[in-house]
């Protein structure tokens, strides 16, 4: 069988804490990296076009769309996924626990998306109010319209680290 | 039978699936580890009506990785057994894959790439080249000709309006809507020695989606298998199989492979339905107190040309107010679109629009209020039928709402309110929608390890299915809720109606709540008759269960656990098939009310119009799950938002393409667009309905929000507008 391997080229970068050598097409993007090849399905593919943020994750600790960054320009980066933010014993991370509490979601889809790009939005200094948080989780949609428990669950943890 | 004490259901309990969701192990139809997968993409057909002359796959086929192309020129025949009554096809003859040179729509599947991989297989979808014999599509819903119409009389409705003193003519407009979950739909499918099994999106894995591939493929039922345990999002759109997930199929028989097809974004707006666009004129007669005299109902719908899509467009303008006479004309128009399809509310969000603006004008044009105009229309038994209310609690919607909303103090004068650079309005609509049932099964089973398990081919969307019903079977069998696990989204499992249409509580709902308690009588009977048991001798009629144990309800002393009274009876387990069948007719008018308050803010230069607050109270029953129901109207409310402000699919009618079709140009509401929504549900249970009093919640907190909205936005600005989405180029 032919395979797009002929075009293949490796590229190392580290998902989760741990180093992965892979050999990719160019044409793969970070998403389909996460999806198709390390079976990472956590990560939500919504448009893969940048508009819906559902594919968020952190790259070198900042909030990106997959969707929109080719897996072959990530050579030694640290990519965090949703599955990446529970500890080994299974412990939530706060804002996992938060969306949870506070029921921030109702199908689930664009979940993972939102807690990565909350976690994000409170590292960068932007969850200081509603009307702030309103602004900066705008790039993550909700169908399901979960906006103002999604606010409340990002606030109730940027509140606790006492941002 | 002595009554179980409610201890799970009325409680805020968090969602049983809220892990899985959060962490990411939540599996969607695309996230099924299947091994050695296929990938599928679809080639859209790029004009939008005539017939294809030739589909050159030679480049495509070139690309590395590609396995193939498929298409009318090399698929096989299919069967395509008819199913006009199952899976949600409305007449007319369904899309058959790959079996015809026909193109009906733009965007129809003409081809697909499979490749070993996913980069491969998008690249050759591009690299297939369609040509094409065309013809002019007719797209336009306002020149096209309508189809014969429903018509509706009560009275005469056209002699009544006549002599009336007050009269309106008004013709709205209403966008398109499309579902846009956040899931796109995708399959996964596979075959094994005959047998088809498919991981899909689907709201209704048994004769929804099952029925439709055995028909297509010419299997029995018990040949194919649905597997679709988490839903992210639908609102309407996975209830019927669509084309793509039979080509799937077919691709998987071609290659012999598991082939997984995820269609992109854009695909979703002409690949599944969308809510129609309605051209709607109603002329309404009134006296000068505001009491109605009558009402002509002129309705156009888009429909595609090949199947006639209805709904329950007609309902509300029935009965949602006492109307003498009636006259409604429901056309509709077929037109070179695919087919559109149920979404949130469907009829009712369209038809309520319409009623509850006409309505405000009305109060407007006769200088009473709102609200008042309403109690002065409220019906004694529903106008259509003649049947008695199960419960209609609208007016004390309203009561409530103005009091917790500050209604009184409004100035009723459009444009008398400023805020900054804002024009202030207020608006109210009601919300009506069907309280409908389906026939449902259950599995129930009780385990020696004190455990109970419960088994219903129904899914979940987002609502909480999984969770609701765990309190059902919980507080039935006198279990705590962590002891019980719902299984659900397998076409193996009991038969369940499709998720949709609000049914779910009240009908898979009814039959686990019918299932448990039938577990429960036969442990109490196991237990009365055995010498062993503390309950020997009792009258099993006396015994309830609390925490896992059977006790009698007025001496919980005398009890034996589930655990015990299994194990020495050497049971592994006890079990029932819980049904619930609604009865044949009906002898009560049913419907979920709520009455929608919304403040507006309208930037004076700009004409931005943003939601300051937004109550909506309501008449829905019983409330299994307080914290759910209120996630699921505020969802609603946005939904709500959508519609009003924002969502409008743009078609170019040159070629029958629709110009926006992705999130960037086709807006849905996001963070920014939503303040703090409430949702109040009035404490009560409509026994008529169905045993476990609900009435479900999904459809009506989408209902009525744009025509609160719309009347909010007239009273802020003292501008009326009759289109929906109100975009900011009406305000200026
Ligand atoms: S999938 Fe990446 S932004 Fe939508
Ligand atoms: S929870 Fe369904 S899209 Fe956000």
């Amino acid at each position: 069988m032919p395979n797009s391997s002929a075009e293949g080229r490796a590229v190392s970068l580290t998902v989760n804490g741990v180093l992965r050598v892979v050999e990719i097409d160019e044409r793969t993007s970070l998403l389909d990296l996460l999806r198709e090849r390390l079976h990472l399905t956590g990560t939500k593919k919504g448009c893969d076009a940048g508009a819906c943020g559902a594919c968020t994750v952190l790259v070198d600790g900042a909030r990106v769309n997959a969707c929109l960054n080719l897996a072959i320009r990530l050579q030694d980066a640290e990519v965090t996924t949703v599955e990446g933010l529970t500890t080994g014993d299974g412990d939530l991370h706060p804002l996992q626990r938060a969306f949870i509490d506070r029921d921030a979601f109702q199908c689930g889809y664009c979940t993972p998306g939102q807690i990565m790009s909350g976690i994000g939005c409170i590292r960068e200094g932007r969850a200081g109010s509603r009307a702030e948080i309103r602004e900066w989780m705008s790039g993550n949609i909700c169908r399901c319209g979960c906006y103002p428990r999604i606010v409340d669950a990002v606030r109730h943890v940027a509140a606790g680290e006492g941002a | 039978m002595s009554t179980q004490p409610e201890v799970a259901v009325g409680r805020p309990h968090e969602r049983v699936d809220g892990r899985l969701k959060v962490t990411g192990r939540a599996t969607y139809a695309a996230d099924h580890a299947i091994d050695d997968v296929v990938f599928a993409v679809l080639v859209d057909s790029s004009i939008g009506r005539g017939r294809i002359s030739s589909i050159d796959t030679a480049a495509a086929e070139e690309e590395p990785g590609v396995l193939g192309v498929l298409g009318h020129h090399n698929a096989p025949t299919l069967p395509y057994e008819d199913n006009a009554d199952g899976s949600y096809n409305p007449p007319g003859r369904r899309l058959r894959v790959f079996q015809d040179d026909q193109v009906h729509f733009f965007g129809q599947p003409v081809a697909v790439v499979l490749a070993e991989s996913l980069e491969a297989a998008q690249h050759a979808a591009h690299l297939v080249e369609v040509t094409y014999h065309v013809e002019r599509p007719s797209t336009d819903l306002s020149t096209a000709i309508g189809a014969e119409p429903v018509t509706y009389v009560r009275g005469d409705a056209e002699a009544a309006l006549d002599p009336a003193p007050v009269r309106l003519d008004l013709t709205y407009g209403l966008a398109r809507n499309h579902h846009n979950p956040m899931e796109p739909h995708a399959t996964i499918a596979r075959w094994d020695r005959g047998r088809l099994t498919v991981w899909d999106k689907t709201q209704w894995v048994g004769d929804g989606t099952q029925r439709e591939l055995a028909t297509v493929f010419g299997l029995s039922t018990d040949d194919v298998h649905i597997v679709s345990p988490c839903i992210g999002g639908a609102f309407g759109s996975a209830l019927r199989c669509w084309p793509h997930v039979a080509v799937a199929a077919l691709a998987a028989r071609e290659t012999g492979r598991a082939v997984k097809l995820v269609m992109a974004r854009r695909q979703l707006y002409f690949g599944v339905g969308y809510r129609p666009a309605y051209e709607y004129r109603l002329r309404l007669g009134a006296h000068r107190d505001g009491r109605l005299i009558g009402a002509l109902h002129d309705i156009r719908a888009e429909t595609s040309s090949y199947e006639t899509f209805t709904e329950e467009v007609m309902v509300p303008g029935q009965m949602l107010y006492r109307t003498p006479a009636v006259h409604q004309v429901y056309r509709t128009v077929p037109l070179d679109v695919n087919t559109p399809t149920y979404m949130r509310g469907p009829g009712y969000v369209s038809a309520v629009h319409v009623l509850e603006t006409a309505l405000d004008e009305l109060a407007h044009e006769i200088g009473i209020d709102p609200i008042e105009l309403r109690a002065r229309n409220e019906p004694v038994a529903d106008p259509a039928t003649g049947l008695p209310f199960s419960t209609r609690r609208l007016q004390e919607c309203f009561t409530i709402g103005a009091r917790v909303f500050g209604w009184a103090d409004r100035d009723p004068e459009p444009g008398s309110t400023r805020d900054g650079d804002q024009l202030v309005g207020t608006g109210v609509a009601a919300a009506v929608y069907n309280t409908a049932r389906t026939g449902a099964r259950a599995a129930v089973r009780v385990r020696a390890d004190g455990t109970a398990v419960i088994q219903t081919a129904t899914t979940d969307m987002g609502p909480g299915t999984a969770t609701a019903l765990t309190q059902v079977a919980a507080d039935e069998l006198g279990l705590d809720m962590h002891d019980v696990t719902v299984h659900l989204g397998d076409s193996d499992l009991p038969q369940a109606p499709p998720h949709g249409a609000s049914t779910t509580m009240a009908s898979v709902g009814s039959a686990v709540h019918d299932g448990a308690h039938r577990v429960r009588r036969s442990a109490a009977e196991l237990a009365v008759g055995d010498p062993c048991s503390p309950l020997h001798g009792a009258d099993p009629t006396d015994v309830v269960a609390t925490g896992g144990r059977l006790h009698l309800a007025r001496d919980p002393r005398r009890n034996d656990s589930y655990q015990a009274l299994l194990t020495r009876n050497g049971r592994a387990w006890l079990e029932a098939t819980g049904l619930y069948t609604p009865p044949a007719e009906e002898t009560r008018s049913m419907h979920a009310y709520g009455a929608i308050f919304v403040e507006v803010g309208v930037d004076h230069r700009l004409g931005l119009i943003r939601i300051r607050r937004m109550l909506g109270v309501y008449d829905a029953g019983r409330i299994i799950n307080p914290r759910l129901a209120e996630s699921q109207a505020i969802g609603g409310m946005v939904g709500g938002i959508g519609t009003a402000l924002l969502e409008h699919t743009v078609t170019d009618h040159r070629d029958g393409r629709i110009v926006n079709p992705n999130l960037a140009d086709y807006l849905v509401p996001v963070n920014a667009d939503v303040p703090n929504l409430t949702a109040i549900f009035l404490d009560g249970r409509d026994d008529h309905a169905d045993p476990i009093g609900v009435k479900g919640i999904g459809e009506v907190v989408q209902i009525g929000i744009a025509p609160a909205i719309a009347n909010a936005v007239f009273h802020a600005t003292g501008r009326r507008v009759r289109t929906l989405p109100i975009t900011i180029e009406a305000m200026i």
